[in-house]
């Protein structure tokens, strides 16, 4: 089965082709291929009609590129939700138009969700696992159960991770986006044992139940500590507090995912039990260390995909109409776009744009 | 009209006395750097607007918008801090939202000159003691609703 996979619900422009033998023939994001002539060096931008200038191009490439025709596919995939309604059109009417063209079964796939699969694309999982999506705009603990099944056990009351070590780093002047540089700046930390008591930072909701998260709090903290920097600041200064705000991060992290690993631990009996670090910011080195030390204290597996498949992509929406198609749930051409579609509906009442 | 505040409380408490004299085709623009506590505003204001106190009112950097429903209306909260030009505005539903929403804008300077002349502004502050000034001004035309 060959499935091409179209993404256009966030920044990202993207087109994939996978196959459920689970190799991806073809992944291509705009961005990372701006040295690409035909694209004439385009830099993302949240505009509808950035997508809709390139798409066509893009999706020519990654099926030349996998060196399938569309006669040769089984469906075609694109994301239908959540996110900007203007982007997501876009995918979601070209997939559709394709699909309806080569007469190929369409699969109207959730951005989330495809996250959500994306380790049993890159290390073939089983049911059920433990996932915490953490990336600019998520930040989730979900536990997944099935395609289409999760429970959502903790969620961010204000900023999302990512938008919190960008923000913080934009506080500390470093260039965006501020997650990378961040982690460059706290590598650089010559004392790092005394990092935390020169730039205390509070630990917001530590301790708590469950599993929600908390962040703008931290940010502002930041913020107050760069407010009594010298000027100009001193490079040793910055280094201190990156390397104090990331040992807080990844300390609030570990911490309100321990209640979700134990909670995981006690429902599911499974022979290998797996937590799955995804999204952008689980490629931070000191998030994966304290989540790799957690797994270790409870006996569970840790799993982190590879970088071009934790951020945004194509290969992961072209997954997931795999998974999907296989099951035999793929959508009718008059599947809507939905801004808002949460990956488990009872436990977000009234948001409308997830 | 200047409003001191010394901890969230206080900037949540602001918003609730705020909330109760807006109406259908109202905009309110928070201007203030990051952790100004324009973020801490908007979800109080919205979780009074909504009557639901356990709203769950995420940051809208990412997502540049959030919508929720309100018994005055919809409540439009936009966070323009990614945005590149301010015509990007209408690729987020703008028309739609001033026509009849309730429209709370962080970052509307990055609106140029389309941010609109008739809508409440507010100001937040970082004060020395770690508390928050805000800053309210009120347009002309909707001084009767706002001062009384």
């Amino acid at each position: 089965m060959i499935v091409l996979g179209i993404e256009t619900s966030c920044d990202e422009t993207a087109a994939a082709v996978v196959n459920d033998r689970r190799e991806i023939l073809s992944n291509l994001v705009l961005s990372q291929i701006k040295e690409h002539a035909a694209f004439g060096g385009v830099v993302p931008e949240i505009a509808a009609r950035a997508h809709l200038d390139h798409l066509d191009t893009l999706i020519k490439a990654a099926m030349s590129d996998a060196g399938v025709k569309f006669a040769q596919i089984d469906g075609v995939a694109a994301t239908c939700g959540p996110g900007l309604i203007g982007g997501v059109m876009v995918g979601m009417m070209a997939g559709k138009a394709i699909a309806a063209a080569a007469g190929k079964p369409f699969i109207a796939v959730n951005h989330l969700e495809a996250h959500a699969l994306t380790p049993r694309l890159s290390d073939n999982i089983e049911f059920p696992y433990l996932l915490l999506l953490i990336s600019g705009g998520h930040t989730q603990i979900l536990a997944a159960e099935d395609v289409g099944v999760y429970k959502l056990w903790g969620t961010t009351q204000d900023d999302a991770l990512g938008e919190c070590f960008d923000k913080s780093a934009k506080l500390m002047g470093l260039p965006y986006p501020g997650g990378p540089e961040l982690e460059k700046m706290a590598a650089q930390c010559a004392d790092p044992g005394a990092a935390h008591e020169r730039f205390p930072l509070p630990q917001p909701m530590k301790g708590r139940q469950g599993c929600d998260f908390s962040f703008s709090g931290l940010k502002t903290a930041v913020r107050a500590h760069v407010e009594r920097f010298p000027n100009p600041a001193p490079k040793a200064d910055i280094a201190a507090l990156a390397r104090s705000f990331q040992d807080t991060a990844a300390e609030i992290v570990s911490d309100r995912c321990e209640g979700a690993v134990k909670k995981f631990l006690s429902a599911y009996k499974t022979a290998a039990p797996t937590l799955v670090a995804a999204g952008g910011v689980a490629a931070n080195k000191a998030l994966r260390a304290a989540l790799q030390d957690l797994c270790g204290r409870h006996g569970m597996s840790f799993i982190a995909p590879p970088g071009a498949l934790c951020s945004d992509n194509g290969a992961m929406i072209a997954w997931t109409g795999i998974e999907k198609l296989s099951r035999g749930l793929n959508d009718e051409l008059d599947v809507k776009a939905r801004p808002r579609w949460p990956l488990d509906p009872e436990s977000q009442k009234n948001r409308k744009t997830a | 009209m200047r409003i001191d505040t010394h901890r969230e409380s206080d900037t949540e408490n602001a918003a609730r006395a705020l909330a109760g004299r807006l109406r259908a085709g109202d905009i309110l623009l928070l201007s203030g750097d990051l952790g100004a506590g324009k973020t801490v505003f908007a979800r109080a204001l919205i979780r009074v607007m909504t009557g639901d106190d356990n709203m769950d009112v995420p940051s809208p950097t990412f997502t540049l918008l959030q919508t929720y429903d309100a018994p005055e209306g919809t409540l439009w909260h936009f966070d323009l801090y990614r945005i590149k030009s301010p015509e990007e505005i209408y690729e987020l539903g703008w028309e739609e939202a001033i026509t009849d929403g309730i429209v709370i804008v962080e970052w509307p300077e990055k609106m140029g000159s389309l941010a609109p002349r008739d809508a409440v502004r507010i100001e937040f502050r970082t004060s020395p003691e770690a508390g928050r000034i805000l800053t309210v001004t009120i347009p002309e035309k909707l001084k009767d609703r706002f001062s009384s």
